[in-house]
């Protein structure tokens, strides 16, 4: 085996990994807290990545105060979504919505059509084109920048989660919603801000890989599909197994292509989805839920 | 003041005339069905061939038209997918009643539509795609005037010794067009005596390419032939760069629109070299310089992208090659076209256009020989090496 070779695939497997695990928590905390399958998560994604393009190449703004618009508004139209769309259906079964969302997410894509065009639009970054280059390992700076800020969302939503007020009402949402709104938590404004922040960290993983691949209106579907891999990987509302599970399944697909086969490579997450369906239907990082 | 009854009569009676209009009018024109990828994938090709056979349809009007009727687009999208690319066949040919069609981009899309001729037979001109098994499917109602890859194997041979390669890999589009590119120019390179390394696939919505490129930068080639359209091949591209991978690359298909990679890719495509079908940055040295030159000057009128010309001359050929067989059928009806399209002596973009047979007999599909050029990037600017 060619050990230059599997360096550089370690290295490109830990920078896909960041952004997959933003993908897959975003789209995690969205169900684990409000049991809603969002099928717009993708195009959020989308949104976001559009939103870079907008403020810095249209507008011409500042690349990084770009990138911080693009979450924003995200978020804005996470609220949106929530507050227009899944407010008014609380309660309705989880195939009501699912369709709902599944509206949503064709309105978006087909918004996002009709206002960019079908054609791919490339934004261009700050970064020089020359990587760094480290022994047999080659990296592109915009990529070890993409790979940081991914990082540190993950990182700073681990906080918010677990260290917070906030977190902690969302908490105890996930566990019982019942029992954490006779305790005084507003579930209704829990929900909105769990739904903004979802969709904020779709739009920033968007805003971060749409100057390292082109921006295109459908681009969320595949970013959905492996969203939802990467959740199902690492157990529905499962935070830390969203992050575990972004790194899998750029590792599987890195290591697939490189030494199986790269006409599957998007195949090969795929395959492992199915066979921890099989095995363990809850996910590799299941805990025990509590029924409420 | 006229009473509110006598308004809607007038209004009834307006609407009566103008839908009878409408119907004349429609009786009056001659459809042509455009089969292409607008959105998805191949979004700036298959808009940009679509531009180019607008801007053809637009010219013969204002000459006056075909038999006397004017020529109408009726454009549909494929989403850069083959089971849409079937259901926009079967509308254009149940629907809109179109005699002839011109399709579908790329050879899985068109493949996928081929069996619809056969149902309703009605032919289609192909222009772009390029898999070598289009027209050897016993289809007779197939007409192409892009290079099928064995072609564009066999063109390169002809100047193989001024690339010296000893080894080569391939990066190719998972469908029929990149598997079959990697196929007929591995056969070419092997013929003479060159060495095929690495054989790497990407999904046509895939947009890492890393993994794949990683393996090759692993390998000892020293070329690497790679077979995308212009949105993957610029994702390629940086990457090859991010990737510190150096070899000689020379792309294939025709669909690569160089200005735009540069554009877009920057210095990660200084050096590369493309294999197309039409050059504009020379168009003097084209078969038929006035018409190259007018058919560009035509195109950054409407304020097109320059970097869309090697596309969009194949649309502008194709309603023209169209327009040629449906004024010498006499008649507006598939079977009249089909037998014509054997006897059009075209002009061209990229050279003289006359459908020889191909495919088995009996059942022959038709194929025209086209010109194809090698363009390289040096300095940021395309130089046509052939």
């Amino acid at each position: 085996m060619n050990v230059d070779q599997l360096l550089q695939h370690l290295a490109n497997t830990l920078i896909m990994g960041g952004t997959y695990a933003l993908l897959g928590i975003g789209l995690t905390l969205i169900f684990g807290i409000m049991r809603v399958v969002n099928f717009t998560h993708g195009e959020l994604y989308a949104f976001g990545a559009y939103g870079l393009y907008f403020v810095s190449v249209v507008l011409g703004m500042n690349f990084y105060v770009s990138i911080l618009f693009a979450i924003a508004g995200g978020m804005v139209l996470g609220a949106l979504i929530e507050l227009v769309l899944l407010r008014p259906k609380r309660g309705a079964d989880i195939d009501t919505t699912m369709l709902l969302m599944i509206g949503a997410w064709i309105v978006l894509q087909n918004t996002e059509h009709l206002a960019w065009g079908s054609i791919a639009k490339s934004i261009p970054s700050p970064f020089p084109t020359e990587p760094l280059v480290i022994g047999p390992i080659s990296l592109s700076w915009l990529r070890i920048f993409v790979f940081g800020v991914a990082i540190l969302l993950i990182i700073a939503t681990y906080f918010l989660i677990n260290r917070t007020r906030l977190g902690n009402a969302m908490r105890a949402t996930f566990q019982d919603t019942d029992t954490a709104a006779l305790m005084g938590v507003n579930i209704r404004a829990i929900y909105t801000m769990t739904f903004a922040l979802g969709s904020g960290l779709a739009a920033a993983a968007g805003a971060l890989l749409g100057p390292v691949f082109v921006v295109t209106p459908t681009m969320g579907d595949l970013a959905s599909l492996k969203a939802f891999a990467i959740v199902i990987l690492g157990g529905l509302g499962n935070i830390t197994g969203a992050t575990i599970g972004g790194f899998i399944l750029a590792f599987v697909e890195e290591i697939g292509a490189g030494y199986i086969s790269s006409g599957y490579r998007d195949a090969m997450g795929f395959l492992i989805i199915i066979v921890v369906l099989l095995f363990r239907p809850t996910g590799i990082f299941a805990r025990v839920e509590r029924i409420g | 003041m006229m009473s509110r009854g006598l308004v809607k009569k007038i209004g009834v009676a307006g609407a009566l005339a103008l839908a009878l209009g409408a119907g004349a009018a429609a009786a009056d024109d001659i459809a042509i069905g455009v089969n292409m990828p607008l959105t998805g994938a191949f979004a700036a090709s298959g808009t940009f061939v679509a531009d180019g056979a607008r801007i053809a349809a637009d010219e013969i009007n204002a000459r006056g038209g075909v038999l006397g009727k004017k020529l109408r687009l009726v454009i549909e999208d494929n989403k850069s997918n083959p089971t849409e690319a079937a259901a926009v066949a079967e509308k254009l040919i149940v629907r809109d009643k179109v005699p002839v069609m011109l399709g579908a981009w790329g050879s899985s899309l068109t493949l996928a539509v081929m069996p619809k001729l056969m149902q309703y037979k009605v032919p289609m001109l192909v222009e772009t795609s390029s898999s070598s098994k289009i027209t050897l499917q016993g289809n007779p109602y197939v007409f192409r005037i892009s290079a099928p890859s064995s072609l564009e194997a066999e063109n390169l041979a002809k100047v193989l010794d001024k690339f010296n390669i000893k080894k080569a890999d391939f990066l190719v589009i998972n469908n029929d067009w990149g598997r079959g590119s990697a196929t007929d120019f591995s056969a070419m390179l092997k013929k003479h005596g060159v060495e095929v390394g690495l054989v790497e696939i990407m999904d046509q919505s895939a947009q890492d390419m890393s993994a794949q490129l990683s393996k090759i930068k692993a390998s000892d080639s020293d070329t690497l032939f790679i077979t995308a359209a212009v949105e993957q091949l610029t994702l390629v591209l940086k990457q090859v760069e991010a990737l510190g991978l150096k070899r000689q690359i020379i792309t294939t298909g025709g669909s690569q629109n160089p200005d735009q990679l540069i554009a877009q890719a920057g210095k990660a495509t200084e050096g590369t070299m493309h294999m197309v079908f039409f050059a504009p940055w020379q168009p003097e040295k084209s078969a038929y310089p006035a018409k190259s030159e007018a058919f560009i000057a035509a195109w950054s009128k409407k304020g097109f992208d320059a970097a869309g010309l090697t596309e969009s001359y194949r649309g502008y050929d194709g309603i023209n090659v169209i327009a040629a067989a449906i004024e010498k059928a006499g008649v507006a009806e598939p079977e009249a076209i089909r037998k014509a399209l054997w006897e059009i002596k075209a002009e061209g973009l990229n050279g003289p256009i006359a459908f020889q047979k191909a495919g088995p007999e009996g059942r022959e599909s038709g194929q025209s020989v086209p010109a194809t050029y090698i363009g390289k990037v040096v300095n940021g600017k395309v130089e046509v090496l052939q």
